[in-house]
């Protein structure tokens, strides 16, 4: 899965987000492609969705339909409670 | 008797040896095969490091059944995890069809773990 860029498209929502600077529509990425499941068991995939802290990032900044949001913020509190997450990280990236 | 599919994690203390890790995920596979369930799939992670520390142990034998099986089965099941002290943490969840899908293709090796997983389901 190539890096997907992830910024608001007008200026006022400029917000600085962990993927490099490029004005771009933003969309879901699991719509886009076609991503049915999300595991939780997979810590790595779920890397993409928490910040340094270990908090799970909010929709504005990574883009992704409220139903798939459900699904990942439900997977991450799984992986926190097999602790293949930590509840609150440092420097996890 | 409708027959659900359910996925169980285990992570078991490290301070157990091969043999006794063995007996206890053993003892967990008859139980579910007792009660008329079907074993799908296991997994066995063996030691790894946990995120944060449970019981004072940062590491466990993380052990994955997935299985089908009748509603009854969880109740009983999580009863033995809870009875038996070799177990740090467990969970049980009931897979939706999105989810045993899958299941079958990680099976198949359609996400290489090696590599990046690309969660790409056509």
């Amino acid at each position: 899965m190539t890096k997907k860029v992830k910024v608001g498209k007008s200026d006022d929502s400029f917000v600085f987000s962990n993927s490099p600077q490029q004005f771009q529509k933003k969309y879901c990425r699991f719509k886009k492609s076609g991503i049915k499941y999300i595991d939780y068991k997979n810590p790595d995939f779920l890397m993409k969705f928490i910040n340094e802290q270990g908090k799970i990032l909010p929709r504005r900044i990574t883009g992704t339909s409220l139903k798939y949001q459900r699904k990942v913020a439900e997977a991450v509190k799984r992986a926190r409670h097999l602790a293949l997450l930590p509840f609150v990280g440092d420097q996890l990236k | 008797m409708k027959l659900k599919n359910y996925e169980s994690v285990i992570i078991l203390t490290p301070v157990l040896s091969e043999k006794q890790m063995q007996e206890a995920v053993s003892s967990f596979r008859q139980l579910i095969t007792e009660h008329d369930g079907k074993i799908i799939h296991e997994e066995n992670w063996g030691l790894t490091k946990l995120a944060y520390p449970i019981a004072k142990k940062s590491t466990g034998f993380y052990h994955i059944f997935e299985f089908e099986a009748p509603v009854t089965i969880v109740e009983k099941l999580e009863l033995a995890y809870r009875r038996d002290e070799q177990i740090l943490r467990y969970m049980t969840i009931a897979l939706d069809k999105h989810a045993v899908v899958y299941n079958e293709r990680r099976r198949k090796g359609a996400f290489n773990k090696k590599a990046e997983v690309k969660e790409v389901a056509k």
